[in-house]
């Protein structure tokens, strides 16, 4: 952040960008907040009003045997009337901005949600998912307290500091006059001490992301903390981010928190300038007693909102620096539109062409170069290697989850980045080892990419890979909640619903990617009968450790490094007396 | 409240100053009036510019010191709230770190990381403000029903119903806005799980096409949160209007009630200006005790939410911290007449289970999915306590053991390959924290790691990315290998840690374990190729001992050990 030296100014340039970033979120709702300011604007007046109807009735209420009871029941009415509509006005104006408020963050979150969906892969691969989390979620709400706060209290508070003045002014201009020479003063500690603190809330948030995902390691890996006795220095390291964040949270809260002492000082000086100036006049007659009386309630209703108003702004600084977090990740480049891109109209027939590709995940550092090869409509391709060589890199390009740099990929003819992203991967049925369940029922898990299907649909492909058993002895049956991250189910029973969804679905090609590695072999022999039926005339990916099960297939690549360094077919490989005959002899040497 | 009261007493000089002086100055602030007051009087009637300033150069003496006293109590007050909530997020990341697996799957992750952050902020935030508030305007609304009493007793009388409805409308509405509270901060757990599951699915998502409907069901889970946070918010809404109303009645009934009594001579007119006055401070101070009462209300909430978990009593205790002996001459492992239920679960997860384990042997457990080898080898360090029978290593129950006794004899490697941020170093340390680069690269040798990390930029100190994102499942695996290794444990558990490894490299792997790792070891799997250098092996056929003995024995006498190896061998002929 630049220092400004004018140390005048409320909010930096970068502040300030962000704050009119926060105002085209509040755009939509132009009206409300224009019926939010009458509001405001009537409710202060009607405040301001009170205390006038109030002192015209103690007017009448003179001394003893001199109560003019004509003026006093009239005037108390009247008051009483007065305040009534102030509350009611006071309770629309919370109503309309809570609905702005929550209406504001809860787009905010859909926004991000939805950018979370759009943006590259390499996002969500390369940063923390408990930092994405805390923006998602708690920077959020910051936004939703400052924005509450500012909203009532901004908009109250200058239509009360501009009331009071005209009232002030057209009483006495001369002690306005001190009353608007000092006031500067109270806006100038607040904006002072907003500014020193920006940076201290700055470093408490970030303190913050960095435990929260300390937490998140920690707590979702507890088996591992447990079994290595690694717990005290899990706590240790928490207590030294947790000192840390004491330190800086210290701070931020207690030099935001002198705000409120140093204005009231201010406005102490500025009650007692008016009561000395009044004070004088009344001496020489300028004023009476009375209208004194009334100058110095003004000049607390004057001097009281620029209290609250630098409240919020201590509170709107903090929402400041975690909108700004929320508007990096909604800054993050999108992956590129693709909705002009063409779709693929018909069912594809499954021939895949690998043209000189390149690709590298950082530009630095190289990792497939010159890739060719080409997959005819139902071949079967294997692709083996040792572990890290590369083999889900294969499945994110055969995806589109991330595009090549150079050269090209085609399926059946059609270079796949001119088709629409959805259409790519809606030809293939993907199981991957690690896998993925959602916090649903069974079966909408299974239906998960075939939402329509009917419950006997989803029961046969259960069956088939021989989950009915176990999901029928579940509390609810089909209908059972699995838990975040499929709860309770080991991770074999995990992967034979993730092999259900991808059956339900019966797409044009496969990828599977050991997709049976965590499932028994008794269960797995019972699979395989479908999966051979699921992959007769289907183009079909499958990356094994067992070379056993690949020898069929119709090509082989063999990878290394992130690059393939053999193909063909079994014979062939074995020929060449390569990588892969090295593999193969290894197998069975054992 | 007795963990609060715990955690102030830390802080007992700061939690008392900071009020004191919060008090301190809220006197000095209830002398301006009186100052003006004088000015009026004795200053302008006199015509007394002397005076006049005088009282002037008092109130600004006033100011500075009130100021002084501020400045003070905010210091304490922010030391001594951000000082709870630290001891207390210390307190709870420990606690959370004791609880057993069985509780934390089914609170979940993200609430625990909710009660961690948002939760004990919002402590902390309401301890601040009541340390600086909750005594301060009580006290100016008390002044101020004294005074009145002081002017005139049907006044104060007034004053007193006045105050006492006004209590009544706050803790009622406090009352009523509480469980919204509470609903609304459950709806936000829910929205932060759905975050979650989408950033760590996203691939799955997106092969399925499904982002939009996921954002639409995400948007559903939005529009329920707004939905409960306006509905509270509303009804909290109603606290600042309603008591307006109230004050400003009694103002009506003092201009009515006062007009009668100066009429017959009980009051002057300067004393009901003073009752409205006072009648004025009390409503900036309820407004004030009201937003801290909404303010503490959300923090109470958010207290009891911690409380629960705070409230939540381990499984699995440790009974003591001493180191007990081994009984001489008896097996390694001894499972008696064990069986085990999962919470909530109808059936056993394991049943009945006897068997002995020598020392040095090598057991291989085999089964299908379900069958309850995994829970069987989390027995063992105790992750999960047997239901009924015993488990016993070195002849002793693993109960008498203390945890850094038991689990330092084992080394366990997990199904899911769990690495953290840090270096490759750093995280084989995990597994002994003394250990020599040379024992760590023994360890990676054994673990088939070595040739892997060696080509990684710097080595040893490659950085792991949190959750070892960085690497592939393989190469994870084999690092968990190598650090349950490196402490050359007593005790190796494998529990289905070998499943992203390629043929060739698990071979290697099984001669290195078999030949450089000294010690018992457990390899829990589906393969039974994987127990080739097994010396005998345990069948487990839905939590029950199918049979147990070596390969030869097994295949000759058990069934379903048969059906395991010839399904595999056809699935090989394939």
């Amino acid at each position: 952040m630049s220092k400004n030296k004018t140390g005048k100014k409320m909010l930096d340039s970068r502040q300030k960008a962000t704050l009119k970033r926060v105002m085209g979120l509040i755009k939509p709702h132009t009206l409300l907040m224009i019926v939010s300011f009458i509001l405001a604007i009537g409710t202060v007046g009607l405040t301001l009003y009170a205390p006038i109807v109030a002192g015209k009735a103690i007017d009448a209420i003179i001394g003893a045997k001199k109560v003019d009871f004509s003026v006093v029941y009239p005037m108390a009415l009247r008051f009483v009337i007065v305040i009534a509509a102030t509350a009611v006005f006071q309770w629309l104006l919370s109503v309309i901005n809570n609905h702005v408020t929550f209406s504001i963050i809860r787009n905010l979150r859909n926004r991000l949600f939805s950018h979370l969906q759009n943006m590259p892969l390499m996002y969500t691969d390369s940063n923390p998912t408990g930092a994405v989390i805390n923006r998602v979620i708690s920077d959020v709400d910051q936004l939703s307290d400052g924005l509450l706060m500012g909203f009532t209290q901004l908009f109250t508070g200058v239509v009360t500091i501009i009331g009071t003045l005209v009232i002030m002014i057209l009483l006495k201009w001369q002690i306005a006059i001190i009353v608007i020479v000092l006031t500067p003063v109270s806006l100038f500690v607040a904006r002072y001490i907003a500014r020193k603190t920006f940076d201290m809330f700055q470093l408490q948030t970030d303190t913050r992301g960095e435990m929260t995902a300390l937490v998140d390691e920690m707590v979702g890996n507890q088996k591992v903390v447990w079994a290595f006795n690694h717990k005290d220095d899990v706590v240790e390291q928490f207590g030294i981010i947790n000192k840390n964040l004491k330190r800086c949270s210290q701070d931020a809260v207690f030099f935001s928190s002198l705000t409120n002492p140093c204005t009231r000082f201010v406005n102490s000086l500025v009650y007692v300038g008016v009561g000395l100036a009044g004070c004088l006049f009344a001496i020489g007659g300028g004023i009476s007693v009375g209208v004194l009386t009334v100058f110095l309630s003004y000049a607390n209703q004057y001097t009281k909102p620029f209290n609250e108003i630098s409240g919020v702004i201590a509170e709107l600084q903090n929402a400041l620096a975690c909108v700004a977090r929320v508007f990096e990740l909604l800054d993050e480049k999108e992956q590129e539109d693709d909705s002009r891109q063409m779709e693929l109209t018909s069912r594809v027939k499954g021939a895949v062409e690998f043209k000189k590709v390149s690709f590298s995940y950082i530009p630095e550092l190289p990792l497939m170069e010159d890739v060719n090869f080409k997959v005819l409509p139902g071949q079967h391709v294997a692709i083996v290697g040792p572990t890290g060589c590369g083999k889900s890199t294969l499945i994110n390009l055969l995806m589109r989850f991330y595009d090549i740099n150079y050269g090209s990929i085609s399926l059946d003819g059609n270079n796949i980045n001119t088709l629409r992203r959805k259409s790519v991967r809606d030809c293939y049925g993907m199981v991957l080892q690690e896998t993925w369940l959602k916090n649903a029922s069974v079966k909408d898990n299974i239906a998960y990419g075939k939402p329509d299907a009917t419950l006997e649909e989803i029961i046969e492909v259960a069956k088939a890979v021989h989950a009915d058993g176990f999901i029928r002895r579940l509390p609810d049956g089909y209908n059972t909640i699995l838990g975040e991250d499929g709860g309770s189910l080991s991770q074999g029973q995990k992967q034979q619903l993730c092999i259900a969804r991808v059956m339900l679905k019966l797409p044009p090609m496969l990828i599977l990617d050991e997709a049976t590695s965590s499932i028994d072999s008794r269960t797995e022999l019972h699979i395989q009968h479908a999966f051979a039926r699921l992959m007769k005339g289907r183009t079909s990916f499958v990356v094994a450790h067992r070379l056993q099960t690949i020898q069929d297939s119709d090509l082989i690549l063999v990878m290394e490094d992130g690059a393939i360094v053999e193909k063909g077919t079994h014979e062939e490989l074995l020929a060449m007396c390569g990588n892969y005959a090295e593999l193969y002899y290894s197998q069975f040497a054992v | 409240m007795e963990r609060m009261i715990r955690y102030l007493k830390e802080y007992k000089k700061e939690s008392i100053l900071g009020p004191a002086f919060k008090m301190l100055e809220a006197l000095f602030d209830l002398f301006i009036p009186v100052c003006v007051a004088a000015m009026i009087d004795k200053g302008v009637w006199a015509k007394s510019s002397g005076y006049i300033i005088l009282m002037a150069v008092v109130m600004i003496i006033l100011g500075v010191v009130g100021l002084a006293s501020a400045v003070t109590a905010q210091f304490f007050a922010a030391r001594a709230s951000v000082g709870v909530a630290t001891t207390m997020r210390d307190e709870l990341f420990e606690h959370i770190n004791d609880l057993s697996y069985a509780e934390i799957d089914r609170i979940g992750t993200p609430t625990l990381i909710n009660r961690m952050t948002t939760d004990i902020n919002q402590v902390q935030n309401g301890l601040n403000l009541s340390l600086r508030l909750l005594l301060r305007s009580p006290f100016i609304v008390l002044g101020s029903v004294i005074a009145a009493f002081m002017i005139n007793g049907t006044a104060g009388v007034l004053f007193f119903f006045v105050t006492g409805v006004l209590a009544l409308i706050v803790f009622k509405l406090m009352q009523l806005s509480m469980p919204g509270y509470k609903k609304v901060q459950g709806q936000l757990d829910v929205v932060l799980g759905k975050t979650r599951e989408n950033l760590i699915g996203s691939r799955v998502v997106r092969a399925f096409g499904r982002q939009d409907d996921e954002a639409k069901d995400y948007a559903n889970s939005t529009k329920l949160l707004y939905k409960l946070q306006t509905r509270v918010g509303n009804l909290s809404a109603l606290m600042n209007p309603l008591t307006y109303v109230l004050i400003n009645l009694g103002v009506a009934a003092i201009i009515i009630v006062g007009g009668f009594q100066v009429d017959e001579g009980h009051l002057t007119q300067g004393e009901v200006v003073a009752l409205v006055n006072y009648m004025s401070q009390i409503l900036v101070e309820l407004i004030k005790l009201a937003n801290l009462v909404i303010t503490v209300n959300r923090s109470l909430a958010s207290y009891s939410r911690i409380d629960e978990i705070f409230g939540l009593e381990p499984t699995v205790k440790e009974e003591h911290q001493f180191t007990i002996p081994a009984v001489n001459g008896s097996p390694k492992i001894e499972f008696k007449n064990v069986s085990f239920t999962y919470n909530g679960s109808p059936e056993a997860a394991v049943e009945g289970l006897n068997f002995s384990i020598m020392h040095g042997e090598t057991i291989g457990i085999i089964g299908g999915t379900g069958s309850g080898k995994s829970t069987l080898a989390q027995l063992i360090p105790r992750f999960y306590d047997a239901t009924e029978g015993q488990v016993l290593v070195d002849g002793r129950d693993v109960k008498e053991y203390s945890f850094g006794q038991l689990r330092g004899k084992i080394g366990y490697v997990p199904q899911k390959a769990v690495l953290f941020k840090g270096t490759v170093r750093d995280n084989i340390k995990w597994g002994k924290a003394l250990a020599s680069d040379k024992e760590i690269n023994n360890a990676l040798e054994i673990a088939q790691a070595k040739s892997f990390v060696d080509a990684k930029k710097g080595g040893l100190d490659f950085m792991v990315e949190p959750n070892g994102r960085n690497l592939s499942g393989g190469q994870r695996q084999r690092l968990t290998i190598a650090r349950a290794v490196v402490r050359k444990p007593e005790i190796l558990i494998l529990d289905d840690s070998t499943s992203a490894l390629d043929y060739a490299t698990e071979a290697k792997l099984r001669d290195a374990l078999e030949y450089r790792n000294q010690g018992t070891t457990i390899i829990v799997t589906q393969r039974a190729a994987a127990l080739r250098n097994a010396d005998r092996i345990l069948c487990l056929e839905d939590g029950k001992v199918a049979g147990m003995g070596t390969h030869e024995e097994l295949y000759r006498n058990c069934p379903v050990y048969r059906e395991i190896c010839i399904s595999q061998l056809e699935g090989d002929d394939e």
